[in-house]
């Protein structure tokens, strides 16, 4: 089925971008946590209404995807499609404010117009940070710098675990909703009783999944604790990155960057 | 030189559902033996496998690896002794990397530092694999996959090897390499497998399983002469002594 | 029925995130106590399947849509309240992550709305009071439909809220409840009766499954509705602290930016305690006789912008213009200086 097989290549391909090697890469993923966790905060600080303010933090993604040598369209591509829900909601904004805020001319421009604009834009930062995140860090290390950071081992395995079998499930997956699909002979909908019994099936085959990987784990001498890994250090390059990093957000936070820079320039031409 | 002796005497197995799965069976396998054990589907294979290592407890019988029986007590020994990998790599490589796969076991023995890197190294040395340490285990190959999945047992350094259905989804080449992997090993060996031209290569000797009872245990040569018991089993001869499709040459 | 990040303010965000990782924590530390050493991989296994389940859709008969299964329920089912809920949440970390769903600051609000209600409410208090331990079809349906019912109507009606208190949609309370809670009906009913087919089909294949879920022991020493209090306690409380800090008055970070400009214009609160009550007001006023005027009145006492319009000064449409040749520059600056950075990592 074509939704779950791109789904499952979308997801592989975002994983291998992880496996890059540029320096970015190769920073402590703590750094690289922490720095979008300030990020996205400071993005979602805003008032309703801000707009402009917004803009300049595009760069934070920008340089990212530069430093890290991401695919920009791919990146793109995944940001545009965003959230629907918050598109849809926002939208009703127009339809329920439409106090003038700003005239441009013989063009007036409502609150609720800018404030939607404003959900996009906010959105984009955001899903874009998240993604340009995992693509330079990968998976794995987002979830032992986020147990290093306080997360309970016990939740840091079950991510680890589930990431490690998404890759098996959604071929199982693939392979059973290409079964049916292959049935069905060009009926539009499948029907809510071969749901059933696709997911049925699906549900039992993990189950005994389960069974055979634990069976594993104790041929292995498991006694029920794991030992997570602790490689990285957090070193100079590290700190920097995120002072740096921090340092700007907050000026850009409270100082309207792009406004000012447009102010300079329509100043030159008048 | 530890002497680990694989003692099983009449083992019965009856699953919760009533299934009889093995009825009386009984073999002796000696240090360095390299062992397989064949049969229909069903015939209890895997089930008699599962014993090995204490993963089932026997309905009646009794089972000892070297100096242990095989019950509660003695798992932690018993699992160190025999290593067992199974037929699906995918339920063997749970961890994030290959890395940790391979450490998995040796970590839950104690093993930590240098020590543990060196033994990881080791193992993965051993079976090829040595740049595959920080790859995750779903973008390796089939083949890779059953290489690193058997490293993860040989890190523990056991003594005896039991493997469900080693070539099982392989192509040509990686079960060429398999079987050249599997004849270097010096520890004892069994498997269970329906490719009998492996088990022809790399078993002197064969037990053949029906209806959870010992058919037959004996020089794998001699097993695969005997045309009317295989039939019996739901098995033939393997390919390769099958006679030549190409000029008609019999055996 | 995910929130997202651009309807989120910090504080509400910053309130369900201590509320989610504080029920994380918790249900971490019982998982780990479980001697049963089976669940680690189920968890990690069953998390996986949930994730590939909702790939997989089938089609709604007369409405020419497709669904899938939510799974939170049937989670709670299989696993039990703690496991299901740390195996949801990790299941949407990854698809915050990994497919933008939501967000990361709504990423806590998710994980609350879809993982506390089914594990902690619905199937403790509904599912497994009513089910008995060898249940017909028919009460198996029933029991299941009521309680996916239940559960995707508590979980909407919390985004409502949420929403409602961060401030950012312009979308009055009453009308966002008539949209989502009728919507959530239907798709209620649609998780029951899928949850339900998959349910029946283990039932028959493995029954033990099941009943080995719902007979295990109470959730803890402490009854689930105390825990409940304490964890929604502990997120208003979060919220609180959190706008306190945003600005000394919690008029919000507007305000204090403003201030910081120089804009003096404006009326400072009296105190942080005026602040708090004028909060409160606000949010007691958006209650159902909410009006679409009313908005404005509140905005009127919410904002600088709105304050300046309220006293007749408009915004000067010169620093519109400047916004959004600054804002068009900037983007371009941007584009170029990724490009040249990219070329020259690429190079080394």
């Amino acid at each position: 089925m074509a939704s779950i097989d791109g789904a499952l290549l979308d997801f592989m391909h975002l994983d291998r971008l992880a496996a890059g090697d540029t320096a970015l890469h190769r920073l402590d993923p703590r750094a690289k946590l922490l720095a979008t966790f300030v990020f996205i905060v400071s993005v979602v600080s805003f008032g309703r209404y801000e707009l402009s303010a917004l803009v300049p933090f595009f760069i934070f993604p920008t340089v990212l995807i530069g430093a890290g040598d991401l695919p920009v369209r791919y990146i793109a591509w995944k940001i545009a499609l965003l959230c629907p829900f918050a598109l849809v909601v926002g939208l009703f904004n127009p339809v329920f404010d439409t106090t003038v805020l700003v005239q441009l001319g013989p063009l007036g421009i409502s609150g609720g117009w800018i404030s939607c604009a404003s959900i996009v834009v906010r959105a984009a930062l955001t899903v874009g940070a998240a993604i340009v995140l995992v693509a330079v860090t990968g998976f794995p290390a987002i979830c032992r710098a986020m147990e290093q950071l306080g997360m309970p081992t016990a939740f840091a395995v079950q991510l680890l675990f589930l990431y490690r079998y998404i890759f098996v499930l959604t071929e199982e997956g693939v392979r059973a909703s290409r079964a049916r699909e292959m049935r069905s002979f060009g009926q539009k909908g499948y029907g809510m009783s071969s749901y059933g019994s696709l997911l049925g099936t699906l549900l039992l085959r993990t189950w005994m999944r389960a069974e055979r990987i634990h069976m594993a784990m104790l041929a292995r001498g498991s006694t029920g604790a794991f030992q997570t890994r602790q490689e990285f250090r957090f070193g100079a390059p590290e700190l920097l990155f995120l002072i740096g990093w921090c340092a700007l957000f907050a000026t850009l936070r409270s100082h309207n960057a792009a406004q000012q820079l447009g102010a300079l320039v329509t100043g030159w031409f008048q | 030189m530890s002497h680990h002796i694989v003692a099983v005497k009449n083992l019965r197995h009856v699953y919760p559902d009533g299934t009889v799965a093995l009825r009386d069976v009984s073999f002796r396998i000696t240090h360095g033996e390299s062992v397989a054990i064949i049969g229909a589907n069903g015939a209890g294979k895997s089930t008699a496998l599962l014993h090995l290592n204490g993963y089932l407890s026997p309905t009646s019988g009794e089972i000892r690896i070297g100096d242990f029986p095989v019950n509660k007590g003695t798992l932690p020994q018993i699992r160190r002794t025999v290593g067992m990998v199974f037929q699906d790599p995918d339920d063997q490589l749970f961890m994030p990397t290959v890395y940790d796969d391979v450490a998995f076991g040796p970590l839950n023995l104690g093993l930590a530092g240098a020590d543990l890197k060196q033994c990881v190294a080791d193992a993965l040395e051993r079976v090829g694999a040595g740049q595959l340490a920080k790859k995750a285990p779903y973008h390796l190959s089939g083949g890779e996959k059953k290489r690193v999945a058997i490293a993860t047992v040989l890190s523990m350094s056991p003594d005896i090897l039991v493997m469900d259905e080693p070539t099982n989804g392989l192509d040509p080449y990686a079960r060429r390499q398999l079987i050249g992997l599997l004849k270097d090993f010096r520890h004892t060996r069994i498997f269970t497998s329906h490719d009998l031209d492996m088990v022809l290569e790399l078993c002197d000797r064969t037990i053949v399983l029906k209806d959870g009872e010992v058919r037959a245990d004996g020089l794998t040569r001699e097993i695969f002469l005997d045309e009317a018991m295989l039939a019996e089993c739901r098995l033939e001869k393997p390919l390769s002594m099958q006679g030549c499709p190409v000029c008609g040459r019999r055996v | 029925m995910h929130m997202a990040d651009a309807l989120l303010s910090p504080a509400v965000g910053g309130g369900m995130w201590a509320a989610s990782a504080g029920t994380i924590a918790y249900c971490s530390a019982r998982v780990s106590r479980d001697l049963d050493d089976r669940k680690v991989p189920l968890m990690g296994v069953l998390g996986a399947f949930l994730f590939a389940a909702q790939m997989i859709n089938f089609s709604i008969p007369a409405t020419g849509s497709s669904g899938h299964l939510g799974g939170g329920l049937l989670l709670a089912i299989l696993l039990g309240p703690c496991a299901a809920f740390l195996t949801i949440a990790s299941v949407l970390v990854v698809q915050a992550l990994f497919f933008a769903d939501g967000g990361l600051l709504a990423l806590g609000c998710n994980i609350f709305n879809m993982g506390f209600f089914p594990a902690f409410v619905v199937f403790p208090l509904f599912y497994k009071k009513l089910i008995g331990l060898d249940p017909s079809r028919a009460r198996l349906t029933t029991v299941t439909m009521i309680s996916a019912l239940i559960g995707l109507q508590l979980g909407p009606f919390a985004v409502v809220l949420e929403t409602l208190a961060s401030g950012l949609s312009s979308l009055p309370f009453s009308t966002f409840v008539l949209l989502m809670q009728p919507i959530h009906l239907a798709i209620g009913a649609v998780e029951g009766v899928v949850t339900v087919a998959v349910v029946s089909f283990v039932h028959q294949a493995r029954p033990e499954i099941l009943r080995a879920a719902v007979e295990a022991g109470p959730v803890g020493n402490y009854p689930m509705r105390n825990v409940a209090l304490a964890f929604l306690l502990g997120a208003v409380l979060t919220a609180g602290v959190v706008s306190g800090f945003a600005s000394k008055d919690p008029d919000g970070l507007e305000w204090a930016i403003a201030r910081v400009t120089g804009n003096r214009d404006l009326k400072a609160p009296q105190s942080v305690l005026h602040g708090a009550l004028a909060l409160f007001q606000q949010k007691t006023a958006m209650l159902p006789e909410y009006d679409y005027r009313k908005s404005t009145a509140e905005r009127a006492t919410y904002g600088p912008k709105a304050v300046q319009r309220k006293q007749g000064e408009g915004i000067n449409p010169g620093t519109s213009i400047a916004g959004i040749v600054g804002s068009l520059l900037t983007l371009l600056l941007t584009f170029l200086g990724g490009t040249v950075l990219k070329k020259r990592i690429k190079a080394a």
